[in-house]
C-alpha cells in the first residue's frame, strides 16, 4: 500500500525559562494510505505536538514530515496552509467550529477556499450524513456538543482530504453521544477511504483502529497491529 | 516516498470570499464593532463641520466681500491727506464719500453716563454696497440730514438709551436717530471692543474733538462703474498713497484678508476637533486590540482549514474598514448637521451672515479620513493576526506572535506619526508648527501613558496589602489581563487636561488684569488732554481725592532717516535685518530726565538731559531696537510735525510693558520737546465705580475733548472677549471631551465581554450584587480620579508654560473649577462604568454562561 505520511528522525524542543525542553525526539514511523491509526500515551507524553508537526500545524526542530509527498519542513506557514486545505482535515477535542458561521458556513469553508462550486448541496450533502440536514442554518451555541461534533466531522469530510486528524475527538462528549460519533467518525472514514490518525487517551476507542502507536517521554515506545 | 517537494498547490481566494468572510464573520460581533468606531464618529463630525463652516465661509466671503467693504476702493491713512495727493483722490470714482473716525468720550444726556466709543463722522451716500442696518430702518438714511447719531446696539442696552435720547459728543448734542445693528465690516466682537457711534460729518468741527493730537483715521470710500478695474488702477497709485503714508483696500484685497483671516481660524478649529478624532483613534487601537484578541480562537481554526496569513488578516481589515466607512459616514452627517450651530456659536466674529449649506466636499473628505485613520490605528491589532498560528486550535495557551519584534509594527508607528505630522502641517502651514504641535501631544500622550503602566505597578504591589477583599479585587481589575486602564488613562485625561487648561487660562489674564488695577495702580487714564487744560484737569482730578499717577507729555513724530538713509530706502533694503512694519508708524513720544521703576538701562548711557548736545541723545527700548536693527550710537532723524530733528541712540532700554503706566518706544531728554505741539496723558487711581463715573461725568462736561479708558471697563470687555472665544474653544473641544465619554462608554462596554465570566464565577461562589456593584465602582472611581487627576497636572503644566513663556505673566492658578473638573469626571466616569456593566448584575449567571458572549 502507498505511504501517505512518513515521520523521519522527527524532534521538537522548545525554549522555556532560558532552558531547551524536549518534547518530541527522533520519531519515526509511516503511514499507509486508507489505514486507521492511534497515537496514545499519557498527558505530556507528545502526542498532541507530534499530531501537529504531522498536520503541519508546526514545524519541527529535526527531521522531516513527509504527507502525500509533500516535505513540510521546507514549507512556508502559507505553503503549509496549502497543504492542508487539499489534503487533510481535522477533528478537535472542543469542535473548533466558527462561532460566527452557522453549521452550513462552517463545513462549507474548505471547499469555498478551494475556490470549487456547487459547495452547498455537497455541504447540505454532508450534514445529511451526519443527521444534521435541518440543522444547517443553526449557530455552534444553538447546538449541543454532539451535534457540534457532528458538524465538526462534516466539515472535516467536506474537501475529500487524503488524511483527518482527529485530537480525543470524544473527550469533552459524554459515553453515549461518544459512541455515536465514534461510529459515525469510522463509518465516513471507510466510505471516503481516509486515512485516520486518533489521538487520544480512550484505549478502547484506540482499539478500533488498525494500529496503535504508543508515545512516553517524547519518544515512540510501541507500534502495535490490532485486531481491527 | 517523494521527499523535496513543493506542492504545485495554485489557489487563490477571490476578493468576494474575503467580503464574504468578514460579512459572516462580523454577524455576531457588529454592535461591539459598532462601539470601535463609534469613538471616531464625533471625531470626524467636527471635522466635516469645521470643513463644511469653512467652504462656506469661503463662498460668502466671495459673494459678499462687497458688502464687507461697502465701496469698490476704500483709501485710509491717520492724518489727512497731503496737499499733493488731494486732487488725484478726488478725481477718481463715479462717487465718494468720507468718514473720519476716533476715539471719544460721549455722554448720555438722560442718565449722565459716559463711555468711550469710536465716532465716525460720516459724509457721502457710504455704503455703496450692503447696509447699514439700523432700527427704524430708515435712520441709517435720516441720520445724516440734522444732528443725529446711530449708536451701537450693546452701547443702548448697556446705558438703556433709547431713540430720540440726547447723546453728547465734544461740545454737540445729538438726537440718536436709531439703533446700529450692523455696518459693513463690522463683527459683534469689534463692537464690544470699541462701540460705534455715527454722527454726520459737517458736525465734526463744531465738536471741538478735532485738534493736534487727537488720533484720527481718514476714510475716503469711491464708488466706480462697472467697466473699472480698480485693482489695476489701485495698484497703480500703491506706490504714491504709500508716499503720502496711506494705504488702500479693493473688494479683492478685503476678499483675500478676510480669507486669510478665516483661514486661521479654521485651521485653529480643525485642530481641535482632530484631537477630538485622535482621541477617538485611541479608542479604534485599544477596541481593535481587544476584537483580535478574542478572534485569536477563530483565526487558529480558518488558519488551520487552510487560510493564509495574509487571508486571515485582510478578513478583519475588511471588517475594520467597512465599519470605519459606516463610522465615517456616520460622523460626516453628523457633522454636516452640526455646522448649523457654527455660525451661532462663532456669531460675534463673523462680519455677515453665514449661508449654511452641504458640502460634499467636506463630506468627502471627512469619509475618507475617517477610513484611512480607523485602518491607520486599527493597523496596530491586525498585523498581529499574521502572527496567529494555527497550533492555537489544539492548545489554547498557545502564544506565537511577539508583537515587539515585528517590524511592521514599527512601520505602523510611523505611518501614523506621519499622518499626525502631516495633517497638522495641512491645518498650520508651518512645519514648525506642525512638529510642535506633534510633539505636545505625543508628551501628553507619553505622560498618560507612563502613569497608567506606573499606576498598575503601584497597584499591584498595593493589592498585596492588609485590604478587604472588595478593595483588592476593585483594585486588581486596573491590572489583569485586558484591562482598559491606560486607554481610559488617556482619554479621560487628555480631555480633562484640554478643558482646564483653558479655565486656567481665562482665569489667570483676568487675574492679570485685576491686579494690576488693584491697589493704588492706577485705573483711569485720561488722555488728549491739551497743554492749555494740564492744570485744570489735575485740579479736577484732586478735587475728587484721586492721586494723580502720572502726568507726562505726549508728542508725535515720524522716523524719516536712520543714520543718514531715507526710510523709503530702509524698506527697499531687504539685506538689512529689519522689520519694515517698524518704519511707517507714528512714534508717540515722551520727555523726561528721569527712568520710571518699568525701565532698565541694557545698553549705553542714560542721558536725561539735552544740555548743549548737537545730536539729541535718545534713549529707544530694546524691541522697538530689535525691530528697526539699531544700536547705541545710531543717528535717527525723526519729523517732528514739520520740523526735522536729528538724535543719536544713546541708550537701550528694556520695558515692562505689563505694568500698568505710560511707556514709549523712544523717550526724548528734557530741554527739547517742551515747546513741540503737544498732548499729555494722566493716570489715576478711582476707588470705586461710583467715583469714577461721577469724574467721568464732571470731566466730559467741562473737558469734553479728554477721552478716558476706565480699566474697570476694559476688564468687563477682555472678560467678555475671552468668554466669547472660549465659548467658541469649549463647543471644539467639546468634541473631544464627548469622544472621551464615548471612548469611557466603549471600553466598559468591550471590558464587559470580558468580565463577565468572572462576575459570573463570583456570582456563582456566592458573590452578591453588592459586592460586585462595589468592586466595579472603587475600580472606576480609582481610574475616574487618577485619570483627572493626571490630566489636572498637565493641564498646571501646560498653563505655567504658556504663562511663563507665552503671556509673560505671574502664575496664579484658581483651583475651584480644577476641583469641580476633577468631581465630575470622576464621578461620571463611575456612573459610566456602573450603567454599562449593569446587565451583568441583573441576569442570572446560567442565563449569560448559556449565551454566546
Amino acid at each position: 500500500m502507498e505511504t501517505v505520511l512518513d515521520i523521519i528522525n522527527l524532534g521538537k524542543t522548545y525554549q522555556s525559562a532560558g532552558k531547551t525542553l524536549t518534547v518530541l525526539n527522533n520519531v519515526n514511523f509511516s503511514i499507509t494510505d486508507g489505514s486507521t491509526n492511534a497515537i496514545v500515551g499519557p498527558s505530556g507524553s507528545g502526542k498532541t505536538t507530534l499530531l501537529g508537526l504531522c498536520a503541519g500545524l508546526d514545524r519541527s526542530t529535526t527531521g522531516s514530515v513527509v504527507l502525500n509527498g509533500v516535505n513540510l519542513n521546507q514549507l512556508s506557514e502559507d505553503k503549509r496552509a496549502q497543504v492542508r486545505n487539499q489534503y487533510v482535515g481535522f477533528v478537535f477535542q472542543s469542535f473548533q467550529l466558527l462561532p460566527t458561521l452557522t453549521a452550513l458556513e462552517n463545513v462549507m469553508v474548505p471547499l469555498e477556499l478551494r475556490g470549487e462550486r456547487n459547495i452547498k448541496t455537497r455541504a447540505l450533502d454532508l450534514l445529511d450524513k451526519v443527521g444534521l440536514a435541518d440543522r444547517g442554518h443553526h449557530f455552534p451555541t444553538q447546538l449541543s456538543g454532539g451535534e457540534q461534533q457532528r458538524v465538526s466531522i462534516a466539515r472535516a469530510f467536506s474537501n475529500q482530504p487524503k488524511i483527518l486528524f482527529a485530537d480525543e475527538p470524544t473527550g469533552n462528549l459524554d459515553a453515549e453521544t461518544s459512541e455515536k460519533i465514534v461510529k459515525l467518525l469510522f463509518e465516513l472514514n471507510q466510505d471516503a477511504g481516509t486515512t485516520l490518525i486518533l489521538v487520544t487517551h480512550d484505549l478502547e476507542l484506540a482499539a478500533k483502529t488498525h494500529r496503535i502507536l504508543r508515545i512516553k517521554g517524547g519518544q515512540l515506545v510501541s507500534d502495535e497491529k490490532t485486531q481491527a | 516516498m517523494q521527499d523535496n517537494i513543493t506542492p504545485t498547490l495554485r489557489r487563490r481566494v477571490s476578493l468576494s470570499w474575503l467580503l464574504k468572510m468578514a460579512l459572516r464573520d462580523s454577524r455576531k460581533n457588529r454592535s461591539r464593532l459598532f462601539l470601535f468606531v463609534s469613538s471616531i464618529i464625533l471625531g470626524i463630525a467636527a471635522l466635516v463641520a469645521i470643513y463644511s463652516f469653512g467652504y462656506n465661509l469661503r463662498n460668502d466671503i466671495d459673494n459678499q466681500a462687497a458688502t464687507l467693504i461697502g465701496a469698490d476702493l476704500v483709501i485710509s491713512g491717520n492724518r489727512p491727506v497731503e496737499k499733493d495727493l488731494q486732487p488725484v483722490l478726488d478725481s477718481l470714482g463715479t462717487d465718494r464719500s468720507q468718514e473720519r473716525s476716533f476715539a471719544s468720550m460721549v455722554l448720555f444726556s438722560k442718565t449722565g453716563d459716559t463711555r468711550l466709543v469710536q465716532i465716525r463722522a460720516l459724509q457721502g451716500k457710504y455704503p455703496y454696497y450692503g447696509a447699514i442696518e439700523t432700527a427704524p430702518q430708515q435712520a441709517a438714511q435720516s441720520f445724516r440730514t440734522g444732528k443725529y447719531a446711530l449708536v451701537d446696539e450693546s452701547l443702548m442696552l448697556q446705558y438703556k438709551a433709547q431713540v430720540n435720547d440726547s447723546l453728547k459728543i465734544g461740545s454737540v448734542t445729538f438726537a440718536i436717530a436709531g439703533v446700529l445693528k450692523q455696518a459693513p465690516g463690522q463683527t459683534g466682537l469689534a463692537a464690544g471692543v470699541a462701540p460705534v457711534v455715527y454722527i454726520p460729518m459737517q458736525y465734526l468741527e463744531k465738536t471741538g474733538l478735532v485738534d493736534k493730537g487727537s488720533r484720527i483715521n481718514y476714510n475716503l470710500y469711491y464708488k466706480f462703474d462697472k467697466d473699472t478695474n480698480v485693482d489695476k488702477l489701485a495698484d497703480k497709485l500703491g506706490a504714491r498713497l504709500d508716499k503720502g503714508n496711506m494705504h488702500y483696500e479693493t473688494i479683492q484685497t478685503r476678499k483675500e484678508n478676510t480669507g486669510r483671516a478665516f483661514t486661521d481660524l479654521n485651521r485653529f478649529l480643525s485642530l481641535v476637533g482632530f484631537i477630538a478624532l485622535l482621541l477617538g483613534c485611541i479608542g479604534v487601537a485599544s477596541s481593535t486590540q481587544i476584537y483580535v484578541r478574542e478572534k485569536v480562537a477563530s483565526i487558529a481554526i480558518l488558519r488551520c482549514l487552510g487560510v493564509k496569513a495574509f487571508e486571515a488578516f485582510l478578513i478583519y481589515l475588511i471588517q475594520i474598514a467597512g465599519i470605519g466607512l459606516i463610522g465615517s459616514l456616520i460622523g460626516a452627517a453628523l457633522g454636516s448637521a452640526v455646522q448649523y450651530l457654527l455660525p451661532i456659536v462663532l456669531k460675534d466674529f463673523l462680519p455677515f451672515d453665514i449661508t449654511v449649506a452641504i458640502s460634499w466636499l467636506a463630506l468627502g473628505q471627512g469619509v475618507v479620513l475617517g477610513v484611512i485613520i480607523s485602518i491607520l490605528f486599527a493597523l496596530m491589532s491586525l498585523i498581529s493576526i499574521r502572527k496567529i498560528s494555527p497550533l492555537n486550535t489544539l492548545r489554547a495557551a498557545f502564544e506565537d506572535s511577539r508583537p515587539g519584534r515585528d517590524p511592521l509594527r514599527w512601520l505602523v508607528y510611523i505611518l501614523i506619526l506621519v499622518f499626525i505630522v502631516l495633517f497638522s502641517y495641512i491645518q498650520l502651514a508651518d512645519w514648525q508648527a506642525s512638529a510642535a504641535f506633534t510633539i505636545a501631544l505625543l508628551i501628553a500622550f507619553f505622560i498618560l501613558w507612563i502613569t497608567a503602566i506606573l499606576l498598575k505597578r503601584v497597584v499591584k504591589t498595593l493589592v498585596q496589602g492588609p485590604w478587604s477583599y472588595l478593595v483588592r479585587q476593585g483594585f486588581a481589575n486596573l491590572y489583569r489581563p485586558n484591562n482598559q486602564t491606560t486607554i481610559l488613562m488617556v482619554s479621560i485625561g487628555l480631555s480633562t487636561a484640554f478643558i482646564c487648561l483653558l479655565v486656567f487660562m481665562q482665569s489667570m489674564l483676568i487675574n492679570q488684569v485685576k491686579l494690576s488695577t488693584s491697589g493704588n495702580q492706577p485705573n483711569t487714564v485720561l488722555f488728549d488732554i491739551q497743554t492749555n487744560q494740564e492744570k485744570g484737569v489735575a485740579d479736577l482730578t484732586r478735587q475728587f481725592k484721586m492721586p494723580i499717577i502720572q502726568q507726562v507729555p505726549i508728542v508725535t513724530m515720524r522716523l524719516q532717516k536712520i543714520n543718514g538713509k531715507s526710510v523709503e530706502d530702509y524698506k527697499k533694503d531687504t539685506s538689512r535685518n529689519s522689520k519694515r512694519w517698524a518704519f511707517g508708524s507714528e512714534y508717540r513720544v515722551s520727555y523726561r530726565n528721569t527712568l520710571t521703576s518699568s525701565e532698565k538701562i541694557t545698553d549705553g548711557k542714560w542721558i536725561g538731559e539735552a544740555g548743549d548736545a548737537t545730536e539729541i541723545p535718545v534713549s529707544v527700548d530694546d524691541k522697538t531696537a530689535e525691530r528697526l536693527a539699531l544700536k547705541v550710537g545710531d543717528k535717527l532723524v525723526f519729523n517732528v510735525q514739520g520740523t526735522p530733528m536729528t538724535t543719536v541712540v544713546a541708550s537701550l532700554r528694556k520695558v515692562n510693558w505689563n505694568q500698568m503706566g505710560t511707556n514709549f518706544r523712544v523717550l526724548f531728554p528734557t530741554g527739547v520737546l517742551e515747546q513741540a505741539p503737544q498732548f499729555h496723558v494722566l493716570l489715576t487711581h478711582s476707588p470705586s465705580t461710583a467715583v469714577s463715573a461721577k469724574y467721568q461725568q464732571a470731566m466730559v462736561r467741562k473737558y469734553p475733548n479728554i477721552s478716558m479708558v476706565d480699566l474697570g471697563l476694559v476688564l468687563t470687555v477682555l472678560d467678555e472677549i475671552l468668554d466669547k472665544i472660549s465659548y467658541v474653544i469649549r463647543f471644539m473641544s467639546g468634541f473631544s471631551i464627548a469622544t472621551g465619554l464615548i471612548v469611557l462608554i466603549a471600553s466598559v462596554r468591550i471590558s464587559k465581554y470580558q468580565r463577565i465570566k468572572e462576575s459570573v464565577l463570583l456570582r456563582t461562589l456566592g458573590g452578591s450584587r453588592r459586592q460586585i456593584l462595589w468592586i466595579t465602582a472603587l475600580e472606576y472611581l480609582f481610574l475616574g480620579a487618577l485619570s483627572a487627576l493626571t490630566g489636572i497636572l498637565l493641564a498646571l503644566a501646560g498653563s505655567w508654560l504658556l504663562a511663563k513663556y507665552s503671556f509673560s505673566i505671574p502664575y496664579q492658578v484658581n483651583y475651584l473649577p480644577a476641583i469641580i473638573m476633577f468631581v465630575v469626571t470622576a464621578a461620571l466616569t463611575i456612573i459610566i462604568g456602573l450603567l454599562n456593566s449593569r446587565s451583568v448584575l441583573n441576569r442570572p449567571p446560567l442565563e449569560i454562561l448559556r449565551s454566546d458572549i
